[in-house]
């Protein structure tokens, strides 16, 4: 099982070891992937590859064969295609709608604020959505997702207000330094805010521990049901605007002589972000690092044009989510670790070589 | 999935005097920097003090705070006590039926919130000024959960709590030198350490995230009970481990702290002065992660002292010296034992983690300073 794991790391690291490669060689040969004719069917074949892994592998073995029969020849009596069919599919569906939310939240918000090191968790969106649905469901009573997910975008959206406003008042505007700290507090308040709630009460800690760890298995099917207009309309609103997303990166001055109405993208990016990292925690908890690194990888394999890392962050951020949720499956079989877990673990390392082997640091 | 809990409000007298407290804190603190700052120097033999009149009445005045808020948790709680017995009880007429609840509750609680503020506080200065950076604190970099990391490992497997300080020191240092080499590029600068803390903060919370759902309900309980910083339960061997602590490194502190204001000057500077820059920075980072890893052993990760206490005291009378570390330390102890009595009394008969309340009260204020912070990192 140890060597499954690694040849599953392995696949799954394969977009962080290709951008330090593309890093190390860019001056010279640009950017890995320059012909998207070939560039996107080789992400969607990933991205295939990732989803059958994920229907595959888990605490029960079953075949290759099992896997594709529960898909397109499904047989009921099965138990082996049950498991696959009514367990592992729901939550490779889960897998994909947060991974994508959350990776092109990360791209919208890296390219609008110009901020190498935002991304929704790291400046407290996701613990803002968390919040608000921890105290919709346990103090206010909310049970249903209809009426919750409406707590999770409340909170997102005061938490992004908040960080946002604090880093950019004040002299120097919001740099990257100031943007990551302010995140960092209103993180911290919102979660000792969130434990001091569940703290009052064993059973709630039981069930909700879980859930904020950042988990794909158990839950969520309900709210993504519900969630799935939202979220396939954000992503399709944030794929179509790499253009102004690009000129907006420019600065704010030359996107504003360009004739670019930048407070109206501002606004409707934000509006983007905030139902993309709402839905991904309402659905799958607040889950970590996902929308840092996945729109990094994707801008060293496509180079620095929006139109194309936003839409190769949408494949690629399932397949880093789901890969980190197989290698969960397996490491501690036949128990299970919450996705959110490794995702930090694979994650707060790639935030530290950020920090420590290129310059944003020193901005 | 669902269970609601009872909504909790505040009880109206309590908030009234907390903020009445906040209020007047607030102003005396504005109040004291119009003061005027002569300085007295000391000469005896080789020993030479120069103290400033500022910091003395400060420092006075944190003294007098600190046991006008000890008496009041002597005083108050759930079970009723008469305030004159509450206090005979304590210093003088210790056979009577209040022994327990003020002798063994209380008054332990007390210390140890005072002591553990000074731990969290003295701290905080003393990274905030080897790192050069005011928005720098134990917390933010990972120190308190390296140790916390250790001691839920402990508590989690159902270790004892004896050697919890010992797990929670080792945790400490290991973060702290951690995040110390991972930012190391010719040379320190502040914001890279801060992000890399921030990295190795994430990952450590990570490893607590992973023990807390892998261990049963019980123990996970008393985990994130301690995780979330709670003065409960404190005991008179608490409050000694971190007396015989703070005997340690607080002369330490005091000693090193001249070698401090030297390495603020800059490597070169440092060096060219006869610094052993180096050696004592890693000396300096060994006391300030000792002092938090000892308070974190015995409350839990308590956020927000260690950040913005040095914060206030350094707007209040300037760069550290070996005066002002006191004043900073003594401080903590104001901040910590009145966040613990509000967190008893604000939502009585629930009592809440002192870690809450801090947070509650420091965040808002950092991200005011936040705003405020001129200097470009």
């Amino acid at each position: 099982m140890i060597t499954a794991s690694v040849v599953l790391l392995a696949v799954t690291s394969a977009p962080i070891l290709a951008g330090v490669v593309a890093k190390k060689r860019r001056t010279r040969v640009g950017p890995i992937i320059r012909n998207h004719m070939i560039g996107l069917p080789c992400a969607l074949l990933v991205m295939a590859v990732v989803i059958f892994l994920s229907l595959r592998y888990g605490s029960l073995q079953v075949s290759w064969l099992t896997a594709w029969d529960a898909i397109f020849d499904y047989d009921s009596t099965d138990q082996k295609q049950i498991v696959v069919r009514e367990l592992r599919l729901p939550r490779t569906f889960l897998g994909l709608a947060a991974g994508s939310s959350l990776a092109l939240a990360g791209a919208l918000v890296q390219g609008v604020t110009r901020n190498p090191l935002a991304g929704p968790g790291i400046l407290g969106i996701n613990q803002g959505a968390a919040f608000a649905v921890v105290t919709a469901i346990f103090v206010a009573d909310i049970v249903s997702p209809e009426g919750y997910v409406w707590f999770a975008f409340l909170g997102a959206t005061a938490a992004a207000v908040l960080v946002y406003s604090v880093a950019h008042f004040g002299s120097g505007g919001a740099t990257p330094i100031k943007l990551v700290l302010s995140g960092v507090i209103v993180t911290a308040l919102l979660g000792s805010w969130t434990s001091a709630l569940l703290l009052l009460d064993l059973e709630t800690l039981d069930e909700a521990r879980f859930w904020l760890a950042g988990s794909i298995s158990g839950r969520g099917t309900e709210e993504l049901r519900f969630l799935f207009p939202f979220i396939i309309s954000a992503l399709i609103i944030g794929i179509l605007m790499g253009k102004q997303v690009n000129v907006l990166n420019l600065g704010e001055d030359m996107a504003a002589s360009m004739g670019q109405r930048t407070n109206q993208i501002r606004i409707l990016t934000g509006l983007v972000v905030i139902v993309l990292s709402g839905s991904a925690v309402a659905i799958a908890g607040p889950i970590a690092f996902i929308g840092l690194a996945v729109p990094h990888m994707v801008r060293s394999l496509v180079g620095p044009d929006y139109r194309w890392i936003l839409l190769y962050c949408v494949i690629i951020g399932p397949c880093l989510l789901l890969g980190s949720d197989i290698v969960g499956r397996l490491i501690v079989r036949p128990s299970e670790l919450q996705v959110g877990i490794v995702t930090a673990a694979v994650g707060a390392p790639f935030l530290i070589y950020l920090v420590r082997f290129t310059k944003i640091s020193e901005t | 999935m669902p269970k609601s809990i009872s909504f909790i409000t505040p009880s109206t007298t309590a908030s009234i005097y907390v903020f009445l407290g906040l209020a007047t804190t607030t102003f005396l603190l504005t109040a004291v920097k119009r003061l005027d700052n002569k300085e007295i120097s000391f000469r005896h033999g080789f020993v030479s003090v120069m103290l400033q009149k500022r910091i003395i009445i400060l420092s006075a005045g944190a003294v007098v705070t600190i046991l006008a808020l000890g008496l009041i948790g002597l005083i108050v709680g759930d079970y009723p006590v008469p305030a004159w017995k509450a206090i005979a009880t304590a210093f003088w007429d210790k056979n009577n039926e209040y022994d327990f609840v003020i002798n063994s509750l209380r008054f332990p609680r007390i210390t140890v919130a005072v002591l553990a503020g000074i731990c969290f506080a003295a701290s905080g200065a003393i990274f905030q000024s080897l790192i050069n950076n005011p928005l720098v604190s134990p917390d933010i970099i990972g120190v308190n959960n390296g140790a916390a990391v250790c001691a839920v490992i402990m508590l989690a497997v159902g270790g004892t709590t004896t050697y919890l300080p010992i797990a929670a020191f080792i945790g400490a240092i290991l973060a702290s030198s951690l995040v110390y080499i991972l930012s190391w590029k010719r040379g320190v600068s502040g914001s890279r350490l801060v992000l890399v803390g921030i990295g190795i903060n994430a990952l450590l919370g990570a490893v607590i995230t992973f023990i807390q759902v892998r261990y049963p309900i019980e123990r996970v309980m008393a985990a994130a009970r301690w995780q979330a910083g709670s003065l409960f339960g404190s005991s008179w061997e608490d409050a000694r481990t971190l007396s015989i602590g703070l005997a340690i490194l607080l002369p330490a502190a005091f000693v090193l702290i001249n070698r401090l204001r030297l390495l603020q000057l800059g490597d070169e500077t440092a060096m060219a002065l006869g610094l052993s820059v180096e050696r004592d920075r890693f000396a300096l980072l060994t006391v300030g992660a000792s002092l938090a890893a000892i308070a974190v052993a015995v409350t839990g990760p308590l956020g927000f002292v260690a950040l913005l206490v040095p914060q206030v005291a350094r707007a209040v009378i300037g760069t550290l010296t070996a005066g002002s570390l006191l004043f900073t330390g003594l401080l903590g102890g104001v901040f910590l034992l009145g966040a613990d009595i509000i967190s008893q009394r604000l939502f009585a008969p629930v009592t809440l983690p002192a870690g809450v309340v801090t947070a509650a009260i420091g965040a808002p204020y950092f991200l005011l300073i936040l705003v405020r912070y001129n200097r470009e990192t």
